[in-house]
């Protein structure tokens, strides 16, 4: 999902000799077959997916953030297990991802420093601040459940492993949804401060997730290459009108209201029609621009240069066994 | 058999698989590489739900109706019974890891020797937490071999990490008149009795990991009667506050 | 910041009933026995595992993709070796 608005494919990246190969790889890829790390592939396939995968593993490990933020204040043992559970899934599923990019020749240090110095995006929802409990509920309900959309599909992408590392995901994923929406309900059949703050959680929450799925079809270039090697299967817009028809719903049996005074049920499309998206708070967020941008680096980056010592001291290890068993 | 000195014995075991589990899950975000973040969280959710079993089955013993969450937030830090070792904060990972083997190496052989409890609720729990708490000791004694036997600073720090937290280690066999009569009972564990198998264990470790065993000297406690460090109350102060802030809300 | 990488470890797993090791990923660890750890924290948490496999990943040799029918086809068009290719008479039971 968080790979959405960020796909960029560039056509006619192929050199000219490899037009024959070209064809019977798009063969493949029509016949539903899987492309395997050792396969022949275009340039700019790899390419794609080195970018599209290892985004997505960047912002499950910068989504762990936001979340991560609660565990030590979760008001209950349930709700810290279960907030602990997930957001170690979220680490997980990074982990999966960069195994899974890693099959296409690109190591996960060089991924890592790639987001660190700022070269990879990674999903802008993540760059908003989790201000209270109810935040956990509205990122769990809205975030995750607009992750799911897109997930499924991925789960048929044409590059096995990345299929596979969304199989798994999917597999893994079903209780985050399902837990933030409890939590938003049990804020709302609370007391009146409780659903004050689940009101206001969704409050700043849905036009950032309604952003999550990128630009309008209409701006977003070079999406026909994706499409067409069955890296993304639907376009944003799709995605985007399914994710608010789902939620609205659930918005309305949650006894909350939507911060969107255009919101209205359209009787001919069968559809939740909604206001105008503000898109430059959308590029200058994933320019770097947000509220929280420099501060999830920052502690990316403290993470990672106060580990390397760990990790150094790890290899060392290894070297001085391998030395031992040699001698 | 007093009902309260059951209450209590279970309580303190429950407070320290909370606060252990509370501080590593401080982890998150942090961790020196990603697998590690995965480690220490599956090491927190072991500890947090061996802590509810534990706080469950205390709130059936005092009369007072209080559940697990009755019990985790709504007490003071003088209500605390945890080792002092516990609440210490995590410092670097070569600290972190030195806490873990320090209490895994008796929690191991605490919980074979509580599985055979004449209390079946407390066998029960022991049985799995054994099994739990053998992958603990075996985590954090191969980081702690890699760290003193690593490089010149992850070696220093390990160091430095044991020599800090020794004075901590007097308390996990401490002991008290009300504990005594629980072991009496076939109930308790005499902790002393597994003291030669904690030093041996710990022993080996060091010296796998070239590191020097600090001298016994004078020991920290207090934490068995709710005198703490300064650190508890601001690790329940972060913990609390939400049920604090809004009293009688269901979360 | 460039620093030597944590080897990378294939991980495979046979499930509780299964009957064979799958490959399911990979880890980062310094030797084998944390690459197992990694491997149990990673791909274990919902209790899908009874045995595990780590091994480098330089240590795997692959067959070439482009040599599949080289490699491959022969054995697929020998269809004696496969048990369709046999009639079995009514009432001899299954086989």
């Amino acid at each position: 999902m968080y790979t959405q608005g960020l796909l960029d494919a560039k056509p006619g990246e192929t050199a000219p000799e490899d037009t024959d190969r070209l064809a019977r790889f798009q063969a493949r890829i029509d016949a539903e077959e899987k492309i395997e790390p050792n396969d022949w592939m275009p340039a700019g396939y790899r390419r794609t997916l080195i970018r599209m995968i290892s985004q997505h593993a960047h912002s499950e490990i910068v989504g762990m953030l936001p979340e991560g933020n609660w565990i030590t204040r979760a008001p209950s043992l349930r709700r810290k297990a279960a907030l602990l559970a997930k957001v170690q899934d979220e680490g997980g599923h990074g982990l999966y991802l960069y195994a899974a990019a890693e099959t296409l020749g690109i190591s996960r240090e060089e991924m890592v420093e790639q987001l660190l110095t700022g070269k990879a995006k990674y999903s802008s929802i993540f760059n908003y601040p989790s201000l209270s409990w109810a935040d956990i509920g509205a990122i769990g309900w809205l975030v995750d459940g607009a992750a799911i959309m897109n997930q499924i599909p991925l789960c048929r992408c044409s590059y096995g492993p990345y299929a596979r590392a969304m199989i798994r995901i999917c597999k893994e994923e079903s209780f985050h949804q399902r837990q933030g929406f409890e939590i938003m309900l049990t804020l709302c059949r609370g007391t009146a401060e409780q659903k004050a703050m689940a009101q206001d959680a969704l409050n700043r929450w849905w036009w950032p997730s309604l952003m999550m799925f990128g630009p309008s079809d209409k701006e977003s270039q070079h999406s026909d290459t994706s499409l067409r090697w069955k890296i993304k299967r639907f376009s944003n817009d799709e995605l985007r009108q399914k994710f608010v028809d789902a939620t609205v719903p659930q918005g309305h049996f949650l006894g909350l209201s939507f911060p969107d005074p255009d919101l209205r049920y359209d009787d001919a499309s069968g559809h939740w029609l909604f206001g105008a998206i503000d898109w430059s708070e959308f590029r200058r967020v994933l320019a770097g621009h947000g509220p929280c941008n420099h501060q999830r680096m920052k502690q990316r980056r403290e993470a990672h240069d106060e580990g390397a010592w760990v990790r150094q001291a790890a290899l060392a290890y290894a070297r001085k066994q391998a030395k031992e068993k040699a001698a | 058999m007093s009902a309260g000195a059951l209450f209590r014995y279970t309580l303190a075991l429950a407070d320290d698989a909370l606060i252990l589990g509370h501080r590593l899950s401080e982890w998150i975000g942090h961790a020196p590489l990603l697998e590690e973040e995965l480690a220490l969280g599956n090491i927190a959710l072991d500890l947090i739900g061996e802590a509810r079993a534990l706080y469950a089955y205390a709130g059936t013993l005092d009369g007072k109706g209080r559940d697990e969450d009755g019990l985790a937030y709504r007490r003071d830090a003088d209500g605390f019974r945890n080792l002092l070792l516990v609440e210490q904060p995590n410092g670097d990972f070569a600290l972190t890891i030195a806490r873990q083997v320090l209490y895994s190496a008796l929690m191991h052989p605490f919980w074979r020797a509580l599985a055979g409890s004449r209390d079946e609720t407390l066998a029960a729990i022991a049985a799995k937490a054994e099994k739990e708490s053998a992958y603990h000791l075996r985590h954090a004694g191969e980081w702690l071999i890699r760290l003193g036997d690593g490089t010149e600073e992850s070696h220093r720090r390990a160091q430095d990490a044991v020599d800090e937290l020794w004075p901590y280690t007097g308390e996990m066999f401490a002991t008290d008149a009300a504990t005594e009569a629980l072991v009496a009972e076939g109930i308790a564990v005499d902790v002393a009795r597994l003291r030669p198998e904690w030093e041996k264990t710990v022993a080996d470790l060091l010296a796998r990991a070239t590191l020097t065993r600090p001298a016994d000297g004078w020991m920290q406690e207090g934490g068995r009667h709710g005198h703490h460090s300064e650190h508890l109350g601001h690790l329940l102060a972060e913990m609390q506050y939400l049920q604090r802030a809004y009293p009688g809300a269901v979360w | 910041m460039s620093e030597q990488n944590l080897p990378l470890w294939e991980v495979f797993l046979r499930a509780r009933n299964g009957l064979a090791h799958k490959h399911v990923g990979s880890v980062h660890a310094g030797d084998a026995a944390m690459a197992l750890q990694a491997a149990r924290d990673v791909y274990t948490r919902r209790g899908e595992g009874l045995s595990l496999w780590v091994v480098p990943s330089t240590a795997i040799t692959a067959s070439d993709p482009a040599e599949k029918d080289m490699l491959f086809e022969p054995t697929a068009s020998k269809i004696y070796r496969h048990p369709t290719f046999y009639k079995v008479p009514d009432g001899v039971g299954d086989m």
